[in-house]
């Protein structure tokens, strides 16, 4: 996994609730048996005027001028502004996988949809959870800011605003840890591969039908 | 200490914890299917890993197969590329079953794993789809997990987790006839909100879960997901125990009673605290039919799509706002005046035999409305096909002009042929009613298996409890 330490990116707000993996990548895409490719169905119903399907060349798909992400102004953002429960719904991982491979690193929003967040630290996308005041604030100032840019730094869990205000941010430690080196977690797990052994060969005993 | 039976199947599962609380959970049961597999097994191959406990597994394919015409296989390519690399992986990792496409236990993967006495009491469940809670209606610990995770719980047969806060959902009540577990879920996310259980563990308990079936406790736990839980569960009690005994993979003989004598324990305790209680009184239900494109945005079938304007909250309201251009209705219109396109009743929220069942007496001897377009019932798995027709269910469905298939997750999210075209109106028993979900530009209202029937009959939203008297 790609290692998360600091960020200095340009800002994309996406002003909705609730947004849902299935809009963040469709179901046609789910398809696919590799872990790359997404970025360009990324939010494929709201992004282009025709139906996607995997296979099509999106180079030469029309796109949605009233969609936020094709504006000029947001190329090469970095860093996603939403609103509550983002990444609501089903389990795929396809949704991180679609905006990381489009370029997202950070997402900051209220409050994100539990799998989807677990999700996000396993593929070195860093889902930020900030107070509604400051999340109204910060959209507010992306909109009225062309370039509007946020300093992300995880080890000391902080979003540096260009107008010098910093914001603190909560994560969990053993994520915190994992994401800032880049570490697989299965070759966290194995170091207690003795303490699983154990744990499991209890189990064998006292509960002989959970291994029938 | 009196404990909740979150804490129990908890603490019972940490192999190992860290300072900040995050732990490793032992993983009894993972179920596979063909969409969120492939990247994990190949992750594995690639890292040169075996399974830790392939025995574990219980594999299917269910979300691209094709659910009419299976001897001519499945015609998308993509699809069948998708089908054949779980055949493959399976073949080569190993599994303690496998139910392939066209096996006669092939099915959704959430009806398989309990018809099967795959899933049982006490354990840790995981599957790469969120809908696993639906497990948790066995008294299990079952989290839908991500892709990275299916490769790790391969890899390590373990999980690594937070703790949830836990949360009661006391609904007590008889419930009129013509209402159902579907109805109870429904009112529930449209009380919490679909985000109102992010961080929690649900149970639900109370009168009206007791009474429930374990079809209706399955159909409850189904959508914990939908409400932002990660897992939804329910005590054992004689119904859990009924359900089990004698399924393939249950234990039997001396097994049986010691397990029993554990399940048995795998309750609340007396006077054990949860962070959360929500209290819904049941008696005073109606059917309920969703308005808009999230689970919380539902009404009941006499009731009419709300005003966006009478919301003082502006993200919410912009949400209804959009959510109402995209489901082509106007404020105020009355529920029973919205013409339906499609029926599909199915999913792993409703397509058990208790389901089909319901939905069969309301349809016996009535046809489809003319204006419907296409009824469709996909059974949950071929076990619950084989048993509909043994029952005469499928004559009944047939008669009446609906289409009875073969087992998938179908149109509930439409990734194989069966989904709605842009602009069309179903009135569906499955989860989500999400934009695009079973159809780009498709419009979904969700309701129960006997709401399904009636809607398919009137071509309208119509109050099954006026049919049922
Ligand atoms: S029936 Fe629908 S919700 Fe259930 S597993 Fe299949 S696609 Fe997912």
């Amino acid at each position: 996994m790609q290692a998360f330490t600091q960020l200095d990116g340009l800002v994309a707000p996406l002003d909705r609730a609730n947004v849902d993996t299935d809009a963040i990548i469709p179901k046609q895409f789910l398809k696919s048996i590799k872990r790359a490719g997404f970025g360009p169905n990324l939010f494929d119903e709201w992004r282009y005027l025709d139906h996607g399907e995997p296979g099509m060349d999106n180079a030469k798909r029309p796109l949605n001028p009233a969609f936020v992400l094709n504006a000029p102004r947001y190329r090469g953002a970095e860093i996603l502004l939403t609103r509550e429960n983002f990444g609501c719904g089903s389990s795929r991982e396809h949704a991180p996988w679609a905006l990381e491979d489009y370029g997202f690193r950070a997402l900051i929003g209220t409050t994100f949809a539990d799998i989807f967040f677990n999700n996000c630290f396993k593929n070195g996308v860093l889902p930020i959870r900030l107070p509604q005041s400051e999340v109204d604030a910060l959209f507010a100032q992306v909109a009225a800011n062309e370039g509007y840019r946020l300093k992300i730094d995880l080890d000391a869990q902080t979003v540096a605003r260009p107008d010098g205000k910093v914001l603190k941010f909560e994560v969990d430690a053993f994520r915190k840890y994992c994401l800032l080196n880049g570490f697989d977690d299965i070759g966290l797990t194995l170091r207690h591969a003795d303490k699983i052994r154990a744990f499991e060969d209890k189990r064998r005993v006292e509960q002989p039908w959970l291994f029938a | 200490m009196s404990q909740t039976l979150y804490e129990k199947l908890w603490n019972s599962h940490v192999v190992h914890q860290e300072e900040d609380g995050t732990a490793l959970i032992y993983i009894d049961r993972h179920l596979v299917h063909e969409v969120t597999s492939p990247q994990a097994f190949e992750g594995l191959k690639l890292a040169g890993r075996r399974p830790w406990r392939i025995g574990s597994v219980v594999a299917t394919a269910d979300h691209n197969t094709p659910t009419n015409n299976w001897d001519q296989g499945i015609a998308d390519p993509v699809s069948r590329l998708q089908v054949e690399t779980l055949d493959a992986n399976i073949k080569a990792f190993g599994a303690k079953v496998y139910f392939p496409f066209r096996d006669a236990r092939q099915g959704i993967v959430h009806v398989i794993g309990p018809e099967n006495g795959a899933t049982l009491p006490g354990m840790t469940v995981v599957c790469g789809d969120s809908h696993t809670s639906t497990h948790g209606a066995f008294a299990c610990l079952a989290h839908g997990i991500g892709t990275s995770e299916v490769e790790h719980v391969l890899a390590t047969q373990c999980l690594l987790q937070k703790k949830s806060k836990t949360m009661l959902v006391k609904v007590d009540g008889e419930l009129a006839r013509g209402v159902s577990a579907k109805d109870v879920v429904l009112a529930i996310i449209g009380r919490i909100g679909t985000a109102g259980g992010t961080g929690y563990a649900i149970e639900f308990g109370g009168s009206t879960i007791r009474a429930m079936s374990m079809e209706g406790r399955m159909t409850v736990c189904n959508m914990a997901i939908e409400a932002g839980a990660r897992a939804g569960m329910v005590a054992v009690d004689d119904i859990t125990l009924d359900y089990v005994k004698g399924r393939a993979f249950a234990p039997s003989g001396a097994d049986w009673d010691k397990a029993v004598a554990y399940w048995r324990t795998l309750v609340s305790d007396e006077g054990a605290q949860f962070d959360t209680v929500v209290e819904l009184d049941a008696s005073k239900l109606k059917p309920q039919v969703t308005w808009g494109t999230s689970p919380e945005m539902v009404t009941t079938v006499d009731g009419e799509v709300p005003d966006p304007a009478l919301e003082s909250n502006l993200v919410r309201r912009e949400g209804m706002e959009r959510a109402l251009a995209y489901m082509d209705l106007k404020p105020k219109t009355s529920m029973k005046a919205i013409k339906l396109d499609r029926v599909f009743i199915g999913s792993c929220t409703n397509s058990r035999i208790e389901d089909l069942r319901a939905a069969a007496e309301v349809v016996k001897g009535k046809k489809v409305a003319p204006t419907i377009r296409q009824a469709l019932v996909v059974p949950g798995s071929g076990l619950v096909k084989a048993q509909a027709e043994r029952e005469g269910l499928d004559r009944i469905f047939l008669d009446a002009g609906f289409e009875w298939r073969e087992p998938g997750c179908s149109m509930c999210l439409a990734m194989n042929a069966d989904r709605l075209e842009p602009g069309e109106r179903c009135a569906s028993t499955s989860n989500r009613n999400f934009e695009g979900r079973q159809g780009a530009g498709g419009r979904t209202h969700l309701v129960s298996p006997q709401m399904a029937a009636a809607a398919a009959i009137t071509g309208y939203f119509s109050d099954v409890r006026d049919w049922l008297r």
